[in-house]
């Protein structure tokens, strides 16, 4: 079976099959690290122990998904050597110092102070252990930072040169972190995590209401992410138009591929294809639905702007158009699911029906994965949108490995494969039945820290 | 004056791996010894020693693999694939292990498998790092800027007598932690685990350092030459002082030096393994300046670290001051 298939080939699957593995797992953490902040914030500030016991139950899922995103992690920092080689040995000058500057900034960060966040708050005070989750919140946001300006460095190189052994050279840092992409995607990707975990907190709160109306930890997990959706979602269509823009100006095949535009429009007028099916071989996208006009209208905010599509293009310069003709779709259509629910929540409010309208319930709890679907949507968007290179325009894919052995890729991906089914999916079980534990009004204070079936222990060891 | 940042960084990510290898080297080496611990008990209670410090120890390891990308991306592109499949075996084992922190209380059913998953994940990362360690020492075969051996370079005798002395020096690191952390029948257990490791430990060093400078004629050099041999010479006697420290602890019942003792010869025997090393990142072709990335990259990642490094020392030790003293039973927040 392997043996069809080339080294490169299985090189790209793996990387992006472990790759979209990870990216799952922050995408939620980043959110639910702030969020985890702000309940334990307002579990000090108000002293109403619903919100502490809510802390303590997203506290033991964000342990569980953490540890996921700390191991799919650990393989990711790894595979540029094994599976790109040349890609590690050319662009390592320019990205790994970035990368090296995640992992001093956020990684030490977020592990150092995970202990004392979920073990350490009857050791160190409530005043320490709040700043300790504060810490873990900001060190997700950082480690977002890095690694997208990695990423963006990638699509918008700048502020490098090329020395005689091919390796790009830095030349200007603040050029390269700051790099064109950069800001929009950092924007739209950590507004993509707190819109993640509002629609994971938002179902599981649904979930209870449906069963227990009356509860109040789920009324407020409720009422709290329809909030973030009503508020976020709109702010996150104004950034994601940005970056679309952005896109546009730097990357015209990915957007050309994105809108299934085949064609030049010279003259702009460019319609917007809805639906349809772009075919590579023929250059045209089939059965296309389509707006007159309106494609210019989002692209270019005018009329007559000239408009490229992929035949400006040679077609060893295109990215697969139907790929990413289908994933931006998926991601906006995903988009805009959670826009209607956001306003279907706000007139629930308004109409004081939040906590009884078991058919928004129902919607918000078919709409928890929603948030994982955009992302993986969005993320292959952007990076199958920039191929066939790794360094848009500089390196291509197909230079960035040499002396790959088909054999050992491929045996390693089907390790991959079955053991991250296995364990990340044994993980998200245990995750969901975390979740599924309706929460309770009030806590023990005295039963927060070192408790299990041995009975309770006093914490007097804290005072050696 | 001509500051060597090549020079700086190999030090650094030298004391990296170190850092990984002593910190790692203890929770990985409880898992190893989860089948000589009596019963559930005890085995959650040595779990439940190392769960609020693990992940940081096992950042090390990332910032060694990205801190070689970073300043030695030739070193890296070569050596990763040179190691392919030590480096997948050790990412899978390092999956195992580290869900196991959690999963394991998290199953009534699968609590067995994800015992069984933490012990073998932690046996199979510390094998791995010790065949690449072993396959490292014997040398890579370059061709151009990239690897140029074959797809079994790794497995030598030689590289299986660096695991085989890897797992039993993480045993032994995994035992005097629990020497200083548990109580009772379970520090008595670790005592008595800790003696005939510790000799094992020392007679695989001894077999390792025997066939060392038999494999290069330039190790043999480094090792016996003049006038570096003088020097070299002082490591086999700290490391038999060392050796004595690990005996008199194991004897005399103490609490911490045991484990000291044990870092100790870790710290010597990596010294050793640079001795043999200097000025090659890989031998026996590529130095630290081949592999180095340009002056630009590494000042600029040097400027973090100068800052950062010490920050990160000071909240890590915080880290373990606040978990200090021995664990209890059912001490854990699950």
């Amino acid at each position: 079976m392997l043996s069809d298939i080339s080294a490169l080939d299985l090189a790209r699957m793996q990387f992006a099959f472990t790759v979209s593995a990870h990216i799952i797992f922050p995408a939620f953490t980043i959110g639910l690290a702030s969020y985890l902040a702000v309940l334990n914030g307002l579990w000090l500030w108000t002293r109403d122990e619903v919100y502490l016991s809510l802390f303590e139950q997203w506290k033991t899922v964000f342990a569980v998904v953490f540890g996921m995103g700390v191991v799919s992690g650990v393989v990711m920092s790894y595979q540029f050597g094994t599976n790109w080689p040349v890609f590690a040995d050319k662009v390592g000058p320019v990205l790994g110092p970035l990368i090296g500057y995640e992992v001093l900034t956020a990684f030490f960060l977020e592990a150092g102070f995970l202990g004392i966040m979920l073990f350490g708050r009857r050791r160190v005070g409530e005043g320490l252990h709040m700043l300790a989750t504060a810490i873990v919140a900001g060190g997700t946001l950082l480690s977002a930072f890095w690694i997208l300006s990695v990423n963006s460095w990638m699509q918008t190189p700048q502020g490098y040169s090329v020395n005689a052994q091919g390796q790009f050279v830095p030349e200007d840092w603040l050029a390269i972190i700051f790099n064109p992409s950069f800001p929009y995607r950092f924007v739209h990707m950590v507004l993509a995590a707190y819109l993640t975990t509002a629609f994971v907190v938002g179902a599981a709160g649904a979930w209870h209401l449906l069963k227990q109306p009356a509860n109040r930890g789920a009324r407020v997990m409720f009422s709290m992410a329809m909030w973030m959706a009503l508020l976020v979602t709109p702010i996150q269509l104004f950034a994601g138009d940005a970056h679309g823009l952005n896109t546009l100006a730097y990357q015209p095949a990915k957007i050309a591929a994105i809108e299934g535009h085949f064609e030049t429009y010279p003259d702009g007028r460019a319609p917007l294809i809805l639906f349809g099916m772009p075919d590579e071989a023929t250059s045209t996208t089939n059965y296309a639905v389509e707006i007159p006009l309106l494609g210019s209208l989002i692209l270019t905010h005018s009329l007559d702007t000239p408009l490229i599509g992929l035949d400006a293009f040679p077609k060893n310069e295109r990215p697969p158009a139907a790929i990413v003709f289908w994933s931006f779709r998926i991601m906006v259509g995903v988009g805009m699911l959670m826009l209607i629910l956001g306003l279907w929540s706000g007139l629930a409010r308004l109409k004081g029906h939040l906590f009884d309208w078991p058919w928004l319930h129902r919607a918000a709890v078919a709409m928890g994965p929603a948030g994982f679907l955009a992302v993986l949507c969005g993320w292959i968007t952007t990076e199958v949108g920039r191929q066939p290179y790794t360094v848009y325009g500089l390196l291509r894919t197909s230079d960035s490995a040499s002396g790959l052995r088909a054999d050992a890729v491929g045996y390693s991906l089907m390790g991959f494969v079955i053991v991250y089914f296995f364990v990340f999916g044994a993980g998200t079980f245990y995750a969901l039945r975390l979740m599924s534990r309706a929460p309770e009004d009030h806590i023990d204070i005295s039963q927060i820290g070192p408790t299990r079936t041995a009975g309770i222990t006093p914490i007097a060891q804290a005072g050696e | 004056m001509v500051i060597d940042y090549a020079f700086i960084w190999a030090g650094l990510i030298a004391v990296a791996v170190l850092m990984y290898v002593l910190l790692d080297g203890f929770d990985l080496g409880i898992g190893i010894l989860f089948p000589f611990l009596k019963d559930r008990d005890e085995r959650m209670l040595a779990m439940s020693s190392v769960a609020p410090v693990w992940d940081g120890n096992e950042t090390w390891l990332v910032l060694g693999g990205g801190g070689l990308f970073a300043v030695f991306p030739l070193g890296y592109a070569i050596v990763m694939p040179a190691l392919y499949p030590l480096i997948i075996a050790m990412l899978l084992g390092l999956i195992f292990r580290g869900v196991a922190f959690e999963f394991v209380h998290r199953t009534e059913r699968m609590k067995l498998f994800w015992e069984v998953a933490f012990w073998g994940g932690s046996l199979v990362a510390a094998i791995a790092q010790g065949m690449a360690l072993g396959t490292l020492v014997q040398g890579i075969t370059v061709s151009g800027r990239s690897y140029g051996g074959g797809n079994w370079d790794w497995a030598t005798p030689f590289s299986l007598l660096t695991a085989l002395a890897l797992v039993v020096g993480y045993a032994t690191l995994g035992a005097t932690w629990l020497i200083m952390k548990t109580e009772g029948a379970t520090l008595a257990r670790a005592q008595r685990l800790a003696k005939p490791l510790g000799l094992t430990l020392l007679a695989l060093i001894g077999a390792v350092s025997i066939a060392t400078p038999l494999l290069r004629p330039e190790y043999l050099q480094r090792w016996f030459g003049w006038p570096s041999g003088l020097y070299s010479a002082v490591v086999p006697v700290l490391l038999a002082a060392a050796a004595w420290m690990l005996w008199t602890g194991l004897r005399d019942g103490l609490t911490y030096r045991p484990f000291l003792a044990t870092v100790a010869i870790f710290i010597l025997s990596y010294a050793g393994l640079g001795i043999s090393f200097y000025p090659h990142l890989i031998p026996p072709s590529v130095t630290i300046w081949d592999a180095a990335a340009p002056d630009t990259s590494l000042r600029f990642l040097l400027v973090g670290a100068v800052v950062l490094v010490p920050m990160i020392l000071a909240y890590t030790g915080y880290s373990y001051w606040v978990f200090r003293g021995k664990v209890r039973p059912g001490e854990t927040y699950h």
